[in-house]
């Protein structure tokens, strides 16, 4: 566990000194920024009418729906870079287990990302100071718990296939096909099977997390995120192991 | 101490090291001699822990290679031969992260300790980008330092540095390899010589031949070999000259006009040639033996060369 810990701080700190990290960061917030001002806007014209109050749960469905096109650039050169650096040769003569450096790599973006998710908290907080009596939180924590669990499942991916290249573009494009693919494609077959489609429907990314964004918490749901980062963290974690062989 | 045995390991079609059988005592540095390609590289990123060999046994501080990558791992010290660095961390934070991951007890000390040891104190807060190639490869050897390992194995220690850091660098192994067994490749006889207890010289992936520098030379080249030049050119009645002289086996103009001869080991003719020569009436300028080189013992181990025709 502290072998995971060393790695995933170096990590953490390395995203502070990486322009592209800071590009990333900047192109998750000023658009969400810029979305929250509009939510405020619309529901201060809606509300002079009696319209709904402002709900800030659009703005972590934006913040995930940026994470699809933005995380592979998080966690493309995450191994892939070890690689091609050969730095990979002294992590793997030290006295650490292929797990947990793909552990250790993982926590390190997914911190990242979380402290990108934090300076979204204040929306909500402003809201909740403009509506009476108040927002409902527990929607504001399932909504928030999906948006963890999602990155975390995309981090998890992200960071198994940056094992597989030594080339971190390599490692971009096919983090980001998937992505797309989970995110957009998997679940339409279900609009056309009579039977049977429930299966597309769950592999999708986003079917689980639009009901956790409104507030339910299914079981089902954790279970297909923590089953994507283990499958994330295998992947990568065999990544490692083959190159060990070749 | 390192104990190696029926070592073999195929890249594909490609056999790298074929049934390599070495040991390795603690207190003895043992260089590891090959021309590029022998399979050097590969024998030491299987006792590493890097990659596991496809047959044969490796035991490393006591421990086996594959069954015990972790144990191994935690007593070895490698300096790898691309001295792999993150140059966007400065040679303190890199050092620290390394005993970090290591779990050294007050890693703070231990790296400014080690960075002492390889003299780069005063660059600990430098960015390892901005360091000379000398520097990191230092900084490799820090790291390789750093937890006091039983085992340390370094390829190719000290290419790229200055002559005065080679001087220090080889002095700092051979303080090390005092208490700890030091396994080393080089391409270099002379650095073999200076710091190596015992030579392993492999070629195509096997090794031919095992001994101490000393005895391996003494053994190979048989007949010791000189060349003088003289004023002037070197004419045919000079090579008739020395050819003359009793206990000269071979005589040969090079081409940059040096007399190369040759003779047994342990019968110097040198005082007779310069006196012949001179008597002769050509103004003698120089007269020097020369050793045998590694790529003489290479070729002369291999067989593969029009010298040994």
């Amino acid at each position: 566990m502290r072998t995971i810990w060393t790695i995933a701080k170096r990590e953490y700190d390395n995203y502070f000194n990486s322009p592209l990290a800071y590009v990333v960061a900047f192109s998750i917030v000023l658009p969400v920024g810029i979305y929250f001002s509009l939510i405020m806007y619309v529901s201060a014209q809606q509300s002079m009418m009696g319209g709904p109050p402002p709900d800030s749960t659009p703005i972590n469905w934006l913040f995930v729906f940026l994470m699809i096109f933005l995380s592979p650039a998080l966690t493309m050169r995450l191994l892939s870079d070890e690689a091609r650096m050969g730095t990979l040769e002294l992590l793997l003569t030290a006295p650490v287990r292929d797990f947990e450096l793909v552990a250790g790599k993982f926590l390190g973006a997914f911190l990242f990302v979380l402290t990108i998710a934090l300076f979204t908290l204040i929306f909500p907080i402003i809201i909740n100071n403009f509506v009476t009596p108040g927002i409902d939180w527990k929607v504001i924590i399932a909504s928030y718990i999906g948006l963890v669990l999602v990155c975390g499942a995309l981090l998890a991916l992200g960071t198994g296939i940056s094992a597989i290249f030594t080339n971190q573009f390599a490692a971009f494009f096919v983090t980001f096909g998937l992505f797309f693919f989970l995110w957009f494609m998997v679940n339409l077959p279900a609009n056309y099977l009579q039977q049977g489609g429930d299966v597309y429907n769950y592999l999708s990314l986003s079917q689980h997390f639009s009901s956790m964004n409104r507030g339910t918490i299914a079981l089902g749901d954790i279970v297909y995120y923590i089953s994507l980062i283990a499958l994330g963290l295998f992947a990568g974690t065999t990544a490692i192991e083959i190159r060990r062989w070749r | 101490m390192i104990k190696v045995s029926g070592l073999t390991k195929d890249y594909g079609a490609r056999r790298a090291i074929n049934n390599l059988k070495f040991d390795a005592q603690q207190g003895e540095i043992v260089g590891f001699l090959g021309p590029n390609g022998a399979g050097k590289t590969t024998t030491m990123r299987i006792l590493t822990g890097y990659m596991p060999p496809t047959d044969g046994e490796a035991i490393v501080a006591g421990y086996d290679v594959v069954e015990e990558s972790l144990e191994v791992r935690k007593r070895v010290g490698y300096l790898p031969e691309t001295v792999p660095l993150y140059t966007d961390m400065t040679a303190f934070d890199y050092l620290k992260f390394m005993g970090e991951l290591r779990h050294i007890p007050n890693v703070d000390d231990r790296v400014e300790e080690v960075l002492d040891m390889v003299g780069l104190i005063d660059r600990a807060d430098g960015y390892i980008g901005n360091l000379s190639k000398g520097m990191r490869q230092r900084i490799g050897l820090a790291q390789a330092l750093l937890h006091r390992p039983e085992v340390l194995i370094l390829d190719e220690p000290t290419i790229g540095l200055d002559p005065g850091q080679v001087v220090e660098v080889r002095e700092l192994i051979r303080e090390i390899g005092k208490e700890r067994t030091v396994l080393l490749s080089t391409h270099l006889l002379n650095e073999a010589q200076n710091i190596c207890d015992r030579v392993l010289i492999i070629n195509k992936g096997k090794i031919v031949a095992e001994d101490t520098t000393e005895n391996l030379q003494a053994r190979l080249i048989g007949a010791e070999r000189a060349v003088l030049r003289v004023r002037g050119e070197s004419d045919d009645d000079l090579v008739k000259t020395i050819r003359a002289i009793k206990g000269v086996q071979a005589v040969e103009t090079k081409d940059d006009g040096m007399v190369e001869f040759e003779f047994a080991s342990g019968k110097d003719v040198r005082p007779e040639v310069a006196k012949q020569v001179i008597k002769s009436g050509y103004d003698l300028l120089e007269l020097r033996p020369i050793g045998m080189s590694l790529e003489e013992i290479f070729l002369e181990l291999t067989g593969s060369d029009s010298k040994n025709k």
